[in-house]
């Protein structure tokens, strides 16, 4: 039997020729993927290359220039309010509330989604058992390291018990530590069959996370598989070697910015610990596999 | 497609309580702090200039701006707790970000401003008011009624703060509608002085154009004890234009938001 004809799970994510456009713009252009239940999928790509516009959209905060895009089964624009009631999102920005407590940060944030104020402590008390804050739960946010306020906006993203998990680049300025111990906790959720979303700039954490990957370029998804599959595809010795040609687009949102500034010092790495087998080092890769990914496509 | 009519539901109302419960954490300078102000003016312009003013409109002059006073707390509570704070809470604390991305959407984060505001201008003018009745300048019957006409003031003032909000480019330009548009009222409305001082055709912009000419008239009359059937005239003038102001916030602020 030709394997169509298995049942295939309905999609939680949906999008068909999404295009969103600034102006003249196009910052996501023309991009169709789809997230089954249960899936960890990252989107991986320079700055400006459309991934939190992507989030954005999905989370019903943007609307569309063009295309489809369902949640749930869900169009986006016609049921955010059933959309976001079921969705966790980390933002790029930690935009906690510096007037109030780590604590009282996830009661305010579980009566937005209407959540009943006994429930909310309970949960409130799990999620900072969850991300290793509860003896941080009557401190003022501000007060707290880095590591410890993506913790808190993680644990946000869970008080309502989403369905679906968004997170728009969990781990970018945290120390090694920092990052696995949100590694860690996004792996268990993963156990738990929480699906998810991740964007991120490099390749070491799709690796560790994801089952499935979207490499994004100039709005264009430019190439998708597991990590594994891209590794070896596109970051093989003749990548390493080669003169660094193209790199993508420079960052238009942040001036002065160089894209993948984490990977480019990580790519001589590569060359030189690990000749031979097609096989990234972990911080590295990410540039290589948009860059050879930009090359094949 | 936007929708013309803003989708507002009860969840409005958790926006208002994020900002009572910060509120409620230095809650004694909050609530108590309204109250200095008012007694400077009253001693300072009522009893210091009063003894050379004796008498405005047949009632010393401290009974006088008593009502002046009351009105400019419902204005100043409203307009600035939607400009400065609330521009702070957008773009420095990305407070509302983090609101939509809950099932409480714009519309209902800007309305939750706009009536924190307005409960704010309804606290202060309350408390402005406790100050008149400690000098004895007005009868206590009406204390129940001001924050009531306060939070209908105040909405007006919030949703004007709000429209500001969503148009200007940093927080310095907020110096624009307080130099052309607030400090004018608070000297032009009948505040410190009766507008028929004024040339007639200033009198006329006054009514038109200035949302406190209608509250300090209403106070007054109210505070002083002759109010008459022309007050209603007044009272239609403040919810038309506060209905129009609130709606044109939410429309405006969702421009600036949604992107
Ligand atoms: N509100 C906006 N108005 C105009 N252009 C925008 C807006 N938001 C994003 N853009 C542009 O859209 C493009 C994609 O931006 P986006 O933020 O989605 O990139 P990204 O992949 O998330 O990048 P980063 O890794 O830096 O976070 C950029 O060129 C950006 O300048
Ligand atoms: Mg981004």
């Amino acid at each position: 039997m030709p394997e169509a004809t298995k049942p295939t799970e309905t999609p939680l994510v949906v999008a068909e020729s999404l295009v969103k456009r600034y102006g003249e713009l196009a910052a996501v252009d023309g991009i169709s993927f789809s997230i089954a239940p249960g899936e960890v999928v990252g989107f991986l790509g320079p700055n400006g290359a459309g991934k939190t516009t992507t989030i954005r959209m999905l989370s019903c905060n943007s609307p569309r220039t063009g295309g489809r895009l369902e949640v749930f089964g869900l169009d986006v624009a016609l049921h955010p309010r059933e959309i976001k009631g079921q969705l966790g999102v980390v933002p790029q920005d930690n935009n906690y509330d510096p007037d109030l407590s780590v604590i009282e940060n996830l009661l305010l944030y579980a009566r937005y989604f209407g959540i009943p104020a006994r429930t909310a402590r309970q949960r409130a008390t799990e999620l900072l058992e969850f991300v290793h804050l509860t003896d941080k739960a009557g401190e003022q946010v501000d007060e707290l390291s880095g590591g410890m306020k993506r913790r808190l906006i993680l644990a946000r993203g869970l008080i309502n018990t989403p369905r679906l998990l968004v997170l728009d680049e969990p781990t970018t300025g945290l120390d090694p530590q920092a990052r696995r111990l949100i590694w860690e906790r996004l792996r268990e959720l993963r156990q738990r069959g929480v699906t998810i979303i991740i964007t991120t700039h490099y390749m070491d954490e799709a690796e560790q996370i994801c089952d499935r990957l979207l490499i994004m370029d100039n709005g264009k998804v430019i190439a998708t598989g597991s990590p594994q599959s891209l590794i070896s595809e596109h970051a093989g010795d003749e990548a390493r070697n080669r003169p660094r040609g193209r790199r993508g687009r420079r960052s238009r949102n942040r001036a002065g910015r160089m894209p993948f500034p984490e990977a480019r010092g990580q790519v001589r790495d590569i060359r030189i610990r690990l000749p031979g087998r097609a096989r990234a080092h972990p911080q590295a890769g990410a540039a290589d596999v948009v860059q050879r990914a930009a090359g094949n496509a | 497609m936007r929708k013309l009519f803003p989708a507002l539901s009860l969840r409005l109302w958790q926006v208002w309580y994020r900002n009572f419960l910060v509120f409620r954490r230095n809650f004694l300078v909050n609530f108590l702090l309204p109250m200095g102000e008012p007694i400077l003016y009253l001693v300072a312009m009522g009893y210091g200039l009063g003894v050379f003013i004796k008498q405005i409109d047949g009632v010393p002059y401290a009974r006088f701006i008593g009502p002046g006073l009351v009105s400019v707390a419902m204005m100043y509570a409203a307009f600035f707790e939607c400009t400065y704070s609330s521009f702070v809470r957008m773009i420095f604390q990305r407070t509302f970000d983090a609101i939509i991305a809950t099932p409480v959407n714009v519309d209902e984060v800007v309305a939750g401003e706009i009536f924190w505001g307005a409960t704010r201008a309804a606290l202060n003018s309350t408390m402005v008011y406790v100050v008149v009745l400690l000098f004895g300048l007005g009868p206590v019957w009406l204390l129940p009624f001001v924050p009531v006409f306060g939070f209908v003031c105040g909405v007006l003032f919030a949703s004007m703060g709000m429209i500001a909000t969503a148009v200007v480019p940093s927080i310095d330009f907020f110096n624009y509608p307080i130099f052309l548009f607030i400090t004018p009222m608070f000297l032009f409305s009948g505040t410190f002085f009766p507008l028929t001082t004024l040339p007639k055709a200033v009198q006329t912009v006054s009514y038109a154009i200035l949302p406190l000419t209608h509250i300090v008239r209403i106070n007054r009359a109210f505070i002083l004890g002759h109010p008459d059937a022309t007050l209603l005239g007044s009272l239609a003038w403040l919810l038309v234009v506060g209905t129009v102001a609130f709606f044109l916030a939410i429309a405006l602020m969702k421009r600036r938001l949604i992107k």
